[in-house]
């Protein structure tokens, strides 16, 4: 493709994703209002709009007008730049992500996905891991205790289960024999006994493997269970606590922003991608795929809101001895036993 | 020859430099970690343009966002706060120093640049992607490979031990 | 096309900064990322010159070079935690006495 066409799409791309993910970011704090309220047997939003859908528009009012202070005991370069920090890594890895097939759109084929890197899952981690200085510099710069117990405690937890998190990946590199994520879901297509479709889970056995990314990806992203940084009750309201207004909406911006980028993961990783029935007519073939990619991204976010709404939050210490404990060996093996049957088996 | 591959490398350049000459002119120490991060940022985007693209990734992942990160730990645990100087030597160390530094640095750039000009590094020049890198690191550098596992290992538990609070018993051999 | 010797050059202006950091700083913090630094500058010398020679040992090595930096951090920072503890200063010109 020529450099004019791919800029363009490139720029509509971007565009595009940004919009989707904001509007994604929004709507997954109602559907957290929502579920958690219903479990908890209460409404959760209803007077704003239908079903209180119109809810993240007057969030979003509310986060603009309201008085965006800085404490005069801050260390003013990074408290402003620590929420800046922490929405831009939780937002590049969106262009990473391959939603769907190549679409044909005016006799030029763009593949659905920003940046087609041969490294892109290790990008991703390594975007993962430059995140966590969003939260250490806020807990450092604000000055004030509690910040930073909740900034110390929440970046040693990310860079705890950062490990076990790359380790449970390693077992779906092997069965796939790249880095790249369009051909990792690639690798997964087709079907095992004529009905069984070939995803990491299932054909690959990598379900331990899904385990291990799952809470190592709680714990990454600081939700229930692994929330400690940021609870209530422990700690004000942890790295977060010295912020208002607008900064305070970035952070959780972030924090929603990182879900979403994990449950795409999950999805590309284990889960086959947007592998699924593709019918119709060609618009209908180029869109479906990326329905499939969303129905799975919703229920990973539903899984995470369901599990935020049910289970108490582990001790500091006790997440701790878990990450290193007993994920990391767990992922280790997990390792060990997927390269010793790739090898058997070839 | 002005490419894009040059200015590229000029302009990620001058940010190395940049981040390198404010790591030693900021006084307070999560200033320079900081400018020490974009350096290795920039670094790993110069590796980029020299086809070494596990080595950009590592350097992200393991340099910037792991060891840099203990650093900010570190001072963020111990307080670190603004550096205090040392009564004298600064004034010397400024009109010899500096001037000292960069005449010595534009020797250096002279004689490289007039006796090995003619080589000439192509973009993505070796492409050494984790396929490629695995069995030099598995086969021809296996006893590297496993001396640095053990390394690692008495690292961490040279760190652990050194790093722990003395307990009651050693506080009560003090007293 | 950039030529090997810009590279170098950039290589060894890092080096010359971690140098000049690990000489004139006094915090004992900042003396340990000059140190980084150098090391950073050296990594860059080894993919040049693996690119020049496409030979991709290079590139391995600087692998190596990571494993022993971090590991030498993670000591290096425990050693300050511990002399922080009973000194109570950072500043290196101040511990230059073996009794407290």
């Amino acid at each position: 493709m020529n450099i004019v066409p791919f800029i363009i799409f490139a720029v509509i791309k971007i565009a595009l994703a940004l919009f989707v993910l904001l509007t994604a970011v929004a709507y997954t704090v109602w559907l957290e209002r929502k579920v958690v309220g219903r479990i908890q047997n209460r409404w959760g939003p209803t007077r704003v709009g239908p079903f209180g859908l119109l809810q993240p528009a007057a969030d979003g009012v509310k986060f603009i007008f309201k008085e965006d202070l800085t404490p005069p005991h801050v260390y003013k370069p990074l408290y402003i730049a620590a929420p800046i920090i922490a929405v831009v890594f939780a937002l590049t890895s969106i262009a990473l992500i391959p939603v769907g097939n190549d679409v044909t759109v005016l006799g030029y084929t763009i593949p659905l996905q920003i940046a087609d890197v041969n490294i892109g899952l290790l990008i991703v981690l390594g975007i993962t891991s430059l995140g966590v200085y969003g939260i250490a510099l806020s807990g450092w710069s604000s000055n004030s205790k509690y910040s930073l117990l909740g900034g110390l405690r929440a970046s040693a937890q990310m860079i705890s289960y950062e490990i076990a998190l790359g380790l449970s990946l390693v077992g779906v590199l092997i069965l796939a024999g790249s880095l790249s994520l369009r051909e990792i879901v690639e690798a997964q297509s087709g079907h095992f006994f004529g009905f069984i479709p070939n995803w990491n889970i299932f054909h690959g056995l990598q379900i331990v493997g899904f385990f291990v990314y799952i809470m190592a990806a709680y714990a990454e992203t600081n939700r229930i269970p692994f929330d400690l940084p940021e609870a209530e009750t422990e700690l004000v309201a942890g790295y977060h606590t010295e912020y208002s207004a607008m900064k305070f909406a970035m952070f959780f911006m972030a924090e929603y922003a990182n879900m979403i980028t994990v449950a795409c993961l999950a999805s590309l990783l284990f889960l086959g991608g947007w592998s699924g029935p593709v019918v119709g007519p060609p618009i209908v073939r180029a869109l479906l795929p990326v329905l499939w990619f969303s129905l799975r991204i919703f229920i990973f976010l539903f899984i995470y809101i369901w599990v935020r709404g049910t289970l108490p939050r582990f001790r500091y210490d006790q997440l701790m001895s878990f990450g290193w404990k007993f994920l990391l060996p767990l992922a280790i093996a997990n390792l060990v036993i997927t390269a010793l049957v790739v090898v058997l088996v070839n | 020859m002005i490419s894009v591959h040059l200015i590229i490398f000029l302009i990620f350049g001058a940010v190395c430099v940049a981040g390198a000459i404010n790591l030693l002119a900021q006084t307070h120490p999560i200033n320079s970690a900081l400018s020490l991060v974009v350096v290795m940022g920039a670094l790993a985007v110069e590796y980029l343009l020299l086809g070494a693209e596990f080595v950009a990734a590592v350097q992200v992942i393991v340099y910037a966002g792991a060891i840099m990160v203990l650093f900010v730990f570190v001072i963020m645990l111990l307080n670190a706060g603004k550096e205090e100087r040392t009564k004298g030597g600064s004034y010397v160390a400024m009109i010899v120093g500096i001037p000292g530094m960069l005449a010595g640095s534009v020797l250096v750039a002279w004689v490289l640049l007039t006796h090995s000009g003619t080589n000439s590094v192509a973009a993505g020049a070796l492409p050494g992607s984790p396929t490629q890198l695995a069995p030099l690191l598995f086969h021809e550098f296996l006893l590297p490979f496993e001396v640095t596992s053990i390394l690692v290992l008495v690292a961490i538990m040279g760190a652990v031990v050194l790093a722990s609070h003395p307990n009651a018993d050693q506080k009560k051999e003090k007293a | 096309m950039v030529p090997l010797s810009y590279y170098l050059i950039l290589s060894g202006i890092l080096f010359a900064c971690g140098v000049t950091g690990f000489l004139i700083k006094r915090n004992i913090i900042t003396i340990f990322m000059s140190i980084e630094l150098m090391l950073n500058g050296v990594n860059l010398s080894f993919v040049a010159f693996a690119a020049q020679w496409h030979a991709l040992s290079g590139q391995v090595f600087v692998f190596f070079v990571m494993v022993v930096a971090a590991a030498e951090a993670a000591v290096g920072l425990a050693i300050i935690i511990a002399v922080y503890r009973t000194r109570e200063t950072l500043n290196v010109d101040q511990v230059n006495l073996l009794k407290l």
